[in-house]
């Protein structure tokens, strides 16, 4: 009861279905959830004689062990060999391991002019406060350039590995799919519903805070991915394809690779020619700092967490 | 600076760029974009070559606003801008040659993926030739490494995906070993670029402190090459690699991607760790070793099999081992004589594999040999390139292969007797089987085959005319032609390999 609401608004606030709740007057979950008990896995008899026989044939062709001498004989030095093949290798490295430089000794050979040059310069020179993301987007651009490559480069093989185009496979594969999606599992979609947020928000600020804190595009990036991967898990595919398809996902890193080869030519171009930039440094600590590493980071974050949720999804149904 | 100096680091990043925006584009406008851009590559490495023969001192480039031990940094000679050339001009050709099976073999979609693998392979290629920091180097194996996966499994059928398995696990334990063996390295130096390397490591070798993880570092990286190079106990990946593919891809992984490892070890050889502590080391002994081994070996696995594309990838193995044998052989001179077969088995391999997916395209696509009776008469023109790249192989003089064959026999007797007898036995030995495995196959191709026999497995024989197949005939001529350049002058090429080599140091 209320003293404010009539009887008839008091009975549509919450206050009251919880109180009702509380009281036991009322289930939420009877007549509102579906519970539905699984339904067993049945498979035809004729079927499973017909699988069980093939997988058998199938088995006894490969490994044919009884008339196969050879292989008989392989397989036994196989395991014999591997055996002693790693334990060799294990014993060769520990023994160069022991002749190597102590760790943390000042007189090392990489404690040279090298990384003397990185910690005492890093701020001054590309303006970032982490000096790790000043090395990899500023000093050594190149190798960074190549390794989010090398990133592109898996997504694509794998797309050509598990991207199911032809119309006819697709279908089957999407119907056989969907059977075995979870749907509306409450406790995960009310976790996620808080998670995802919360966890996209601390990659954007990973990255973002790339120049001035630990972290950057990669880390960052991957935890972006498996928030996306969270919330496909608890939502399924209909609900991301709102906003995420293959699409997106290739223009996004069709964009952010692109800007990152424009960017880098143009700074390689200007180095090598001793002409500046043109692109200010900032005051170190700043957010709006660094030069092109703030840019170049968000980039590589995009095509990290792209990454993830691509390699996801296409082990999951084989394609977006 | 002149204009011309910036071409390495052009093409590098044009081909790079490329790869991102063939990801957006259609079947058509990719192929395209790629022939446009190798075309202007080979181009750029043609004005550089002949740039640097002029000027005859290498340069380097540098990668940013930091100069070499702190930034990356390029380099270019005589040598990487030749080498450059011609690995644009084979993959073009090769490429141009299996069109119409890229066509036919790739699902429509997924058309341009093939060609950003194209295209990262090249600038990897090309990375790998012009870097002048190991960890660089690293970066772009990686990419050659995962690319060629893709070459091989796009033409999806259970025999190429069970051969990139392969493939994956033998370069992902090279690739360790490879990085084990860098980072050994920069423990022990604390540089990753490679004139600061070759400084440290001559004075750690003189020192004589850490000689142990030095022997070990180097073992390391050479075994790592070896293995992503198919030298012959590492070549279990190769024959289902190359023999299942599709025809541009294994003509592309024969004759360029095991050679950009192997000149990333001819680098390695003398601009990182220096060739007097490599021969010092002993570590050409057990390359050569293997290398006598793999081109026997191969050979006999080639004479084995029964399938003509799985037979050209054992010959693969054969020819990999000789250029083994050269750089065993721990002399400059066979040093050069490796650096000449690796591109005249770069020409003459994609030759043979373009020309003889022409015979079994006239056989109705059965590669068996019993059905490649006659297709020589069937296809004229991949017949004779087909007969020109076996005698290129065997080494007929006129041909390529006869120059690489001297040159090794020539640095062989410029050595001890200790290599030297081994050698010229096994070349002659080599020689033999190498004859007997592709004279085999030009007899059965030109093997009139009777009027039953015209109906094979596969289905009907078809002729395969000039006038339907314009671009595969045009493309054929042109290997002809570059294989011919390279056997009839090779007094340019060697002079020219050697005064590289000699930038090198």
């Amino acid at each position: 009861m209320s003293r404010l609401l009539s009887e008839e608004e008091y009975r549509k606030t919450k206050a009251f279905k919880v109180k009702r709740w509380y009281r036991g007057e009322k289930d939420p979950y009877i007549g509102q959830v579906e519970l539905k008990p699984q339904k067993q896995f049945q498979e035809d008899i004729n079927a499973q004689k017909q699988r069980i026989h093939d997988e058998a044939i199938l088995r006894r062709n490969i490994y044919d062990i009884e008339h196969n001498k050879k292989l008989q004989l392989f397989s036994k030095f196989y395991k014999v060999i591997s055996v002693v093949f790693v334990a060799a290798l294990i014993g060769i490295l520990l023994y160069v391991v022991s002749y190597l430089p102590p760790v943390g000794n000042a007189a090392n050979p990489d404690n040279n002019e090298v990384a003397e040059k990185y910690i005492e310069d890093a701020m001054k020179d590309t303006g970032a406060v982490n000096i790790v993301t000043g090395m990899i987007l500023d000093y050594r651009a190149f190798d960074t350039l190549g390794e989010s490559n090398v990133l592109f480069i898996a997504t694509c093989t794998v797309l050509i590995l598990l991207r199911v185009d032809s119309k006819s496979k697709k279908k089957e594969e999407e119907e056989s799919d969907r059977l075995y999606e979870p749907k509306n599992d409450i406790i995960l979609q009310k976790v996620a519903f808080f998670l995802v947020p919360m966890i996209i928000i601390f990659g954007i600020y990973v990255i973002l805070n790339g120049h001035l804190s630990p972290g950057g595009g990669f880390s960052g990036g991957a935890i972006i991915g498996s928030g996306l991967i969270l919330y496909v898990n608890a939502f399924g595919f209909k609900k991301i394809e709102r906003f995420f398809t293959q699409k997106t996902y290739k223009w996004i890193c069709f964009a952010a690779l692109s800007f990152y080869c424009l960017a880098k030519t143009y700074s390689f171009y200007c180095g090598a020619h001793h002409l500046e930039t043109g692109i200010p440094l900032g005051t170190p600590g700043d957010i709006l700092s660094s030069g092109l590493i703030l840019p170049l980071n968000i980039c590589v974050g995009m095509v990290v967490a792209c990454t993830m949720y691509a390699f996801y999804a296409m082990f999951r149904k084989g394609g977006f | 600076m002149d204009f011309i100096q910036n071409f390495p680091f052009f093409s590098i990043l044009l081909s790079l760029g490329s790869g991102v925006l063939t990801s957006i584009m259609n079947k058509k406008a990719a192929r395209i974009w790629n022939t446009f851009i190798l075309t202007a590559i080979t181009v750029m490495s043609a004005v550089l070559f002949v740039y640097m023969l002029d000027v005859g001192e290498p340069y380097t480039f540098m990668m940013g606003h930091f100069p070499a031990p702190w930034g990356n940094e390029i380099r270019a000679g005589v040598l990487e801008a030749g080498m450059a050339l011609f690995f644009c001009i084979v993959m073009m050709l090769s490429l141009k040659g299996g069109q119409e099976h890229i066509d036919a073999e790739i699902e429509e979609t997924k058309v341009n993926l093939y060609y950003i693998m194209i295209n990262l392979l090249l600038s990897s290629l090309l990375a790998l030739i012009y870097t002048n920091d190991l960890f660089t180097a690293y970066v772009f194996v990686e990419i050659n490494t995962i690319s060629a996966c893709g070459l091989i499994m796009i033409r999806q059928s259970g025999r190429t995906i069970e051969a990139a398995t392969r493939y994956m696990i033998m370069s992902c334990l090279g690739s360790g070993l490879l990085l084990m063996g860098l980072c050994v390295l920069y423990d022990i130096t604390g540089h990753l670029l490679m004139s600061n390397i070759k400084e440290s490591v001559a004075y750690v070798y003189a020192q004589g402190t850490y000689k142990v993880p030095l022997v070990a570092s180097i073992g390391m990286i050479c075994v790592g090459l070896a293995i992503k190079s198919a030298l012959y106990p590492f070549h279990t990946w190769l024959p289902d690699a190359y023999g299942y593919s599709t025809v541009s891809s294994a003509a592309i992984l024969s004759s360029l991607v095991s050679k950009g490892y192997i000149f990333l070890l001819i680098k390695i050889f003398f601009r990182v760790v220096g060739f007097d502590v490599i021969v010092d080391s002993k570590i050409v002994n057990i390359l050569f070793v293997f290398g006598l081994f793999g081109m026997i070996m191969g050979s006999v696995n080639a004479i084995l099999e029964n399938d003509i594309r799985r037979m050209i990838a054992f010959s693969s193995v054969a020819q990999i081992g000789y250029i083994y044998m050269g750089l065993g052989l721990g002399t400059t001179i066979g040093i050069v004589a490796s650096i000449f077969h690796v591109l005249s088995h770069a020409s003459t391999k994609s030759l043979l594999f373009i020309a003889g997916v022409g015979l079994t395209d006239a056989s109705g696509g059965s590669k068996k040999f019993v059905d490649l009776t006659g297709s020589g008469y069937r296809n004229p023109m991949a017949g004779v390139a087909f007969a020109i790249g076996a005698c290129s192989m065997v080494g007929i003089p006129m041909f390529s292969g006869f120059i690489s064959k001297l040159l090794f026999a020539q640095a062989a007797v410029a050595n001890n007797v200790g290599k030297q007898l081994p050698t010229l036995i096994c070349l002659a030995v080599s020689t033999v089987l190498n004859a007997i495995y592709f004279m085999k196959t030009v007899i059965r191709i030109y093997t009139p085959s009777g009027r039953n026999a015209k109906k094979t497995q596969a289905g009907e024989a078809a002729l395969m005319s000039m006038k339907e197949h314009p671009l595969y005939h045009v493309t054929l001529l042109f290997m002809i032609i570059l294989n011919m350049i390279l056997g009839c002058c090779s007094q340019p090429i060697v002079d020219w390999i050697t005064s590289g080599l000699a930038m090198f140091g």
